[in-house]
């Protein structure tokens, strides 16, 4: 007969009608009249009715692997950072938006500790690949995907601050991850302590003195590990010769490395040949940098007074270069971020802390647990 | 090959001397001014029939154009005479030898020493499925194409300076030609990308190009607002004037940023120029910048309804460039994945076919809601609904969670094959679509294969033409399924093969997740970020849902690719959209371009 498909086709819309108000009279009181936090996954087959969430009164339940933007582990007892600023999510990140400053002890060494660790969401696309290949467990994908904001800066560039999460908020959100990381560290450190320690000892043959004060000497003792049979004379001119190689890289980072005002004025006079820039340059952008890190200084203080745990001296989103050919004076801090926004660096600042402080809040509600 | 070596050594020059100038590992080296004969040959003697792929790499000496040619076996099935454009192809001209279809790839690449002005005669004569590739090829690299109709920038505007997969083009922000970035790390100062680089945006127009001067050029769709042979137009009895309609690219049935441009006589079609490239992404040069790894994630925005296919596709690719050997678990979530995809991507091109044609969000919301019980499987392995960045080369980037097989078992065995009967019942005996499709859109098989035509647009034409059976690749050999075929060619055809594409998806589904064993997911050893591609190149293809999608890779033993380039079904699959919608009225038009199924993300990657 014709017509009879399209009357076999309403047939089915017309089941589907009813079976959205069946389902929900089968659930009552409604899912909508409470407001369930978060809707479970059920089986395929048993799913029936209407599928809408009703965000943001709902949710879904999100898979544990749920993943979207990175966030920065650390040991929520001593309340060291994870993360040994060796760059490998830097390195491995396809839209390239992790940056990383190295920090360094006072004699300008690098230590394995991130000074400044920045992520830029609006560049992330959620890849996960920083995390898959961290090799200290360290950079792991947060769930939390309400991170929304009216403007880019400075709120969407993370830095250090914001992106730091304890372990323990790492283990709520993730078990099945934790736990097998948990394992597997445990098993790895069981089978160091049947070992005898073998670089540790070396240590102590070796002439070379470790300064107390000088923080973690990771670095230095892997030169060591795996220089053992180096004499220390050699030892001494590898290490300058890489120092040379980091200096002649840092001078052709140029822009980067003038940030750093400690960094970049030997490294200026280290390595004049391979400076593409000129000397006024350098000391124009020098003191941009300086500019820039006096406005961060003066918004310091609230900030830091609600971070948690010890930060490294959080650093924040940098502010846009000043367009002028004029170096602006370090003191005058209010001269700085004029190209970047009509706020005033105080307002900046204390956006930031509150999104901190947000975050902080967030991430306390899994150390509470 | 070997039955026309000659005494030469070389292979094809007793019938065409001097046309295959040099046999290597990745294919002959044909002249330049030999070719079109050569490839007639080829087409009409030797069985190769389809043309899967051209694309160009840039090598340091010379341009290098690649032909991937294939043998389908359409000539087993019947001839046709194609017309495209203003070109007559003669694809019945003399009785052909029959020969079947084969999995073997005959590599033709011509190489241009001039590179100042690069120039290499258009197949299009020869098979019509070149016009959009080879135009592609002249807006990337700048090569010309000599008899090419319609040469003119594809996925690029006109106002647009240089060529930009050669190797000396240096885009806007540019910072440096390969990944990882210096400035990341260890002094990695965070700046914005406006400020980061010296080159600021670095825009530049052609010579004697104004922006502000610049009107859409009326120039371009003179061929199809010509009076045609049969005399329509001026002669006629009635008076009637042709129109130029721009549909799209802000229209609801172009699925996203497309644009066709019609030459109607009034509600026919008589001409039809696809307009694409708005959502041109970059996409090989971004590649050839990143690592292998790096791409990965980027192949998921290819076509992102089908991000695990193309996962699959790259995985392959630059597997076969590292010799890797795939887990046997591995394989198998791989086809669960891949088929799970397909199945989505059946059920949304189904749904918004049925939205082209009026029956406004029902069948498609259906659909969606499919999906999302697939998603969830997805997001439950991946951790990501529709960017699933899953494949890793050798394996997969985690193993299934616990209780991942039962759920999909769940949804394959007890959801899907009712909601299958329910879609029958909702779609598949609506009058108004049969109506609505059938006789719409013709191609025949021998058509299809002229165009390079891909799929299920391949395989509604009555060419039984499936990569997974074809060519197996993964462990596709082991699993029973048909192909789907229909003879029809029409645009209900290609709805029934998408639907019976499902319950085949499903047959395979069952087998594989009864079959799927215990064991790793990635070969031994520490996992890499950085791996070893020895030097070389590789074509690696899969019968993705929407066609032969293949991943081109060139390697040059650096952490980078050379080159890299994506065989995308749609784009290809878009060459015989005027064939097929001329004759038609322009609603007609708007649903055969929705039985393409074609996703932008695809199509101007």
């Amino acid at each position: 007969m014709f017509g009879s498909g399209v009357l076999k086709g309403l047939g089915v819309t017309l089941k589907e009608f009813v079976a959205t108000y069946v389902d929900d009279v089968k659930k009552i009181p409604s899912r909508y009249a409470g407001g369930k936090e978060e809707l479970d996954q059920t089986a395929a087959s048993a799913q029936n009715g209407i599928f809408t969430v009703q965000y943001p009164e709902e949710r879904r339940k999100l898979s544990e692997r749920f993943r979207y933007i990175p966030m920065l582990v650390y040991d929520a007892e001593t309340g060291e950072d994870r993360c040994t600023a060796c760059g490998i999510c830097a390195k491995v990140c396809p839209p390239q938006c992790i940056w990383i400053v190295r920090a360094k002890d006072e004699k300008g060494k690098p230590i394995t500790q991130p000074a400044e660790f920045y992520i830029d969401t609006t560049i992330c696309m959620n890849c996960g690949l920083c995390a898959e290949f961290c090799p200290f467990d360290a950079i792991k994908m947060n769930n939390d995907y309400e991170i929304a904001a009216f403007e880019r800066m400075p709120h969407l560039v993370f830095d250090l601050k914001e992106l730091r999460v304890p372990t323990t908020y790492y283990a709520r959100i993730k078990p099945t991850d934790w736990t097998a990381e948990e394992a597997a560290r445990a098993a790895k450190e069981a089978e160091k302590a049947a070992k005898p320690e073998r670089p540790a000892a070396k240590l102590e043959t070796g002439s070379l003195k470790l300064e107390p004060g000088s923080a973690p000497a990771a670095p230095v003792v892997a030169v060591l590990a795996a220089g053992a049979q180096r004499t220390p004379e050699e030892v001494e001119r590898l290490k300058a010769e890489a120092a040379a190689r980091r200096a002649a890289k840092a001078a052709e980072g140029g822009e980067a490395s003038a940030s750093n005002p400690a960094a970049a004025a030997p490294v200026a006079e280290a390595a004049p040949a391979a400076a593409k820039r000129t000397p006024e340059e350098i000391e124009q952008l020098k003191a941009e940098a300086a500019a820039r890190r006096a406005a961060k200084a003066s918004g310091e203080a609230p900030a830091a007074a609600l971070a948690p745990a010890p930060v490294p001296e959080a650093a924040s989103a940098p502010v846009a270069e000043v367009a002028s050919t004029e170096p602006a004076a370090p003191e005058t801090s209010q001269a700085v971020p004029a190209a970047a926004a009509k706020r005033t660096p105080e307002e900046i600042e204390r956006l930031k802390a509150e999104a901190a402080a947000r975050r902080a809040a967030k991430a306390g509600q899994g150390s509470g647990q | 090959m070997t039955d026309a070596t000659t005494q030469t050594g070389l292979p094809f020059n007793d019938v065409i001397p001097g046309a295959v100038l040099e046999t290597t590992k990745n294919g002959l080296v044909v002249a330049a001014e030999k070719l079109p004969e050569l490839a007639r040959y080829l087409r009409d003697q030797q069985g190769y029939d389809y043309l899967s792929m051209v694309t160009s790499v840039d090598w340091p000496q010379y341009f290098e154009v690649v032909y991937y040619l294939y043998r389908v076996g359409s000539f087993c099935l019947d001839t046709a005479r194609g017309r495209h454009g203003d070109t007559e192809t003669d694809l019945a001209a003399s009785p052909r030898p029959r020969v079947p279809a084969s999995p073997e790839a005959l590599v033709l690449k011509v190489r241009l020493a001039d590179k100042a002005a690069p120039s290499v005669p258009s197949l299009i004569s020869i098979w019509p499925g070149a016009d959009l590739q080879e135009r592609e090829v002249y807006d990337m690299m700048g090569i010309r194409f000599d008899g090419h109709p319609n040469l003119r920038r594809i996925l690029l505007w006109d106002g647009f300076e240089g060529w930009p997969l050669r190797k000396d083009y240096r885009e806007s922000y540019y910072e440096e030609d390969t990944k990882p970035f210096k400035s990341r790390h260890p002094e990695g100062q965070h700046l914005w990308v406006e400020d980061r680089v010296p080159w600021k945006d670095n825009i530049t127009y052609p010579i004697a190009w104004d922006p502000d001067l610049f009107t859409q050029p009326t120039v371009q769709y003179r061929r199809i607002m010509e009076v045609d042979k049969a005399g329509n137009g001026d002669d006629a009895d009635l008076k009637t004037e042709r129109i130029l309609l721009n549909l799209g690219p802000q229209h609801p049935s172009t699925h996203g940023v497309f644009r066709m441009v019609l030459a109607l006589e009034g509600e026919n079609v008589v001409g039809l120029e696809p307009e694409i490239g708005y959502l041109h992404r970059c996409h090989e040069k971004i590649g050839e910048r990143n690592t292998y790894i790096m791409n990965m994630p980027f192949t998921d925005r290819l076509d992102y309804i089908t991000s695990m296919s193309n996962n699959l596709g790259y995985a392959l690719a630059v597997e076969k460039l590292m010799g890797l050997q795939v887990p046997e678990r591995a394989d198998y979530i791989r086809v669960i994945m891949a088929e799970l995809t397909r199945v989505i991507s059946h059920l949304i091109a189904v749904g918004f076919l049925f939205n082209d044609l009026g029956a406004y969000f029902t069948p498609a919301l259906y659909g969606l809601r499919e999906r999302e019980l697939i998603l969830d499987l997805f997001e439950a392995a991946s951790g990501s609904r529709m960017m699933c960045n899953y494949m890793r080369f050798g394996g997969v980037m985690a193993d299934l969670p616990a209780g991942w097989v039962e759920r999909a078992r769940d949804l394959v065995g007890n959801r899907l094959p009712k909601i299958m009967e329910d879609f029958e019942n909702l779609l598949g005996g609506n009058e108004i679509f049969l109506g609505r499709a059938r006789g719409v859109g013709v191609l025949t098989a021998a058509e299809a294969v002229a165009y390079s035509m891909a799929g299920p647009m391949l395989r509604a034409s009555g060419v039984p033409y499936d990569l997974r059976r074809a060519a197996p690749y993964s462990i596709y050999d082991r699993f029973e399924f048909d192909v789907c075929t229909r003879p029809e060619g029409d645009v209900w055809a290609r709805f029934r093969v998408r639907m019976d594409e499902i319950y085949q998806s499903i047959r395979i589904l069952k087998q594989a997740l009864d079959g799927i064993p215990e064991g790793p997911i990635m070969p031994p050893g520490k996992k890499q970020y950085q791996m070893k591609v020895p030097a070389g190149e590789a074509y690696g293809r899969i019968e993705g849902p929407k066609g032969e999608l293949g991943f081109f890779v060139v390697s040059d033993g650096k952490a980078n690719p050379y080159r890299y380039h994506v065989r995308a079904p749609t784009f290809i699959n878009l060459t015989s959209l005027e064939k097929m919608s001329i004759g038609h009225k322009l609603a007609d038009a708007v649903v055969i371009l929705g039985a393409i199924d074609i996703v932008l993300g695809e199509v101007d990657r």
